[in-house]
């Protein structure tokens, strides 16, 4: 049995459910009950009609959980009646699917609940599965999902939404969650596809190419045992050139059409990056042209700091530093960045300090690994050099 | 959304602001009443979705270190009165530090005897994350 595809079918469900008057937290509800029913029965027993079941399914979960409300439904003549034995032959809208990830990432719900809500509703993982993804208990992830629902229950489920919420949240998965059994990068990836697959809209592609781009090189950017390897020192034979390639077509077709946006700027980035051969071949100055376009669409700290690196590849280390100047000092990586700016300018003590310091601060066990060793690195050399 | 670590200490930092006898000095009553609190908060923090763990530890227990190739374990123990012991701790997953500072402040109202608050000191600790996975 196919998980994915079963995944897919999952919104559209949903969206079934409320076309038919039910509201969007008892539907979204009776379609996980019916997602857990299909994931325990179809692998021995698959149907012939996989949408159709699932329907059926959810349906009656639904009829049973409102059994109560029914009679109260019923005067108010919103709810069909259950409907007939044989293939359900109710067209999928497409608009529902996206009228869903709008729910879902509606402004009115916290990151964290807006997440596990579309990776529950729309990309119908288990709430086990999300749990898992995040480190969470089950329960408290449960809770979580139930909160968030209650916070958009109000919400009309045809009422206009906003796609950079969404984009929003889509990165935040990709970006940022840990991975079990699901691999969230890949789970953004195919919630992007499927938003792209129902607007035009170019920053879904931007988006989309942004995270193929990045998708490309995650073989090389860990060693098998969790080591952080830089771009400068990654194996660029395990990039993944198919998706490179995809990541690039689509950015292009984007541009072309020329409304660009932070993520097709963000995209153009990490093509030239996914472009060069070797780091040596890297077009900095492009790079730090894109940076400058990215800062008119998002003008944050994080993107002055990176800027800051690309400045010091192009016009050399004293000229990053010179930006770095301008960057917010309280940003996370700073230190990291001006310790490696300072290495690159030869003031080889000073930079040990920092990445010293650095490695101090960092947020996560990779980073603060690969920071310390520079420290020993440089310590190691000007020890070296003081002894010469 | 970032996991914290709030560490309950039986001794060790910053002197107490409530003097209070050891709970073996409190009634029944008030140490039932601590305990439910306990589990109450845990609850509430479950149905906020924050909740990840909890543990107590027991006060005893001892130093251990490497004693050389080929030789046992060197212990040193029991803990000594005038250092720091941790009790147990509190896992949460929450959106911002000011959250886990407002969690840790609500954890430390306990109560103690007479019900009144015990407003112990907590340790506050960051987890380390996950590495992103866009880095340029």
């Amino acid at each position: 049995m196919n998980e994915a595809l079963l995944r897919d079918l999952i919104p559209a469900v949903t969206g079934v459910l409320v076309r038919r008057g039910a509201d969007f937290a008892t539907a979204e509800d009776a379609v996980q009950e019916a997602l857990l029913r299909a994931l325990a029965t179809w692998p021995t027993d698959p149907p012939a009609d996989p949408k159709g079941w699932l329907i059926t399914a959810a349906w009656r979960k639904f009829l049973d959980a409102t059994r109560a409300e029914r009679s109260r439904l019923a005067r108010e003549a919103r709810v069909a009646a259950e409907p007939p034995p044989g293939p359900v032959d109710e067209p999928a809208d497409p608009a529902d699917t996206l009228q869903l990830y709008f729910l879902c990432a509606h402004p009115s719900l916290t990151p964290a609940s807006a997440i596990a809500l579309t990776l529950r509703a729309v990309g119908g993982l288990t709430t086990r599965q999300i749990a898992e993804a995040y480190l969470v208990p089950e329960a408290t992830m449960a809770q979580r999902i139930s909160r968030a629902k209650r916070t958009v229950a109000d919400v009309r489920f045809d009422a206009p939404g906003d796609l950079a919420t969404v984009l929003r949240v889509l990165y935040l998965i990709f970006n940022e969650g840990y991975s079990g059994e699901v691999d969230l990068a890949e789970e953004a990836i195919r919630l992007t596809r499927q938003v792209r697959s129902m607007t035009a809209d170019e920053e879904v592609s931007g988006l989309l190419a942004l995270m193929l781009l990045h998708h490309a090189r995650r073989a090389a950017r860990q060693t098998p045992d969790g080591t952080l390897v830089p771009l400068a020192e990654q194996e660029r034979s395990r990039w993944d050139t198919t998706l490179i390639a995809e990541g690039v077509t689509i950015l292009q077709a984007a541009l072309a059409r020329d409304r660009l946006g932070e993520y097709q700027a963000q995209a153009a980035i990490a093509a030239l990056h996914a472009d060069a051969q070797t780091v040596s071949e890297t077009d900095w100055v492009q790079i730090v042209e894109w940076y400058d376009e990215l800062i008119g669409f998002a003008d944050t700290p994080v993107v002055r700091l990176n800027r800051a690196v690309a400045v010091g590849e192009a016009d050399g280390a004293p000229a990053g530093l010179a930006a770095l100047e301008q960057v917010d000092r309280a940003v996370p990586r700073y230190l990291a960045v001006e310790a490696y700016l300072r290495e690159r300018a030869g003031e080889l003590e000073l930079a040990a300090r920092l990445y010293g310091d650095a490695a101090r601060a960092a947020t996560n066990l990779a980073e603060r690994d690969h920071l310390t060793r520079r420290a020993a690195r440089l310590n190691e050399a000007v020890r070296g050099g003081s002894r010469g | 959304m970032a996991k914290y670590l709030l560490l309950k200490h039986y001794r060790g930092g910053p002197a107490p602001v409530v003097d209070h006898a050891p709970m073996e000095q409190w009634t029944p009553g008030e140490v039932d009443a601590h305990v439910q609190w306990m589990r109450d908060f845990a609850t509430r923090l479950e149905q906020t979705g924050e909740f990840v763990e909890h543990q107590a530890l027991s006060p005893e227990g001892t130093f251990v270190r490497h004693g050389g190739e080929g030789r046992p374990p060197v212990t040193d123990g029991p803990f000594a009165e005038t250092k720091d012991l941790i009790a147990g701790w509190l896992v949460i997953d929450v959106e911002s530090y000011e959250r886990a500072v407002e969690v840790a402040g609500e954890y430390s109202a306990a109560p103690g005897p007479g019900g009144t608050p015990l407003c112990e000191w907590l340790e506050v600790r960051p987890f380390y994350g996950s590495a992103p996975a866009v880095a340029e």
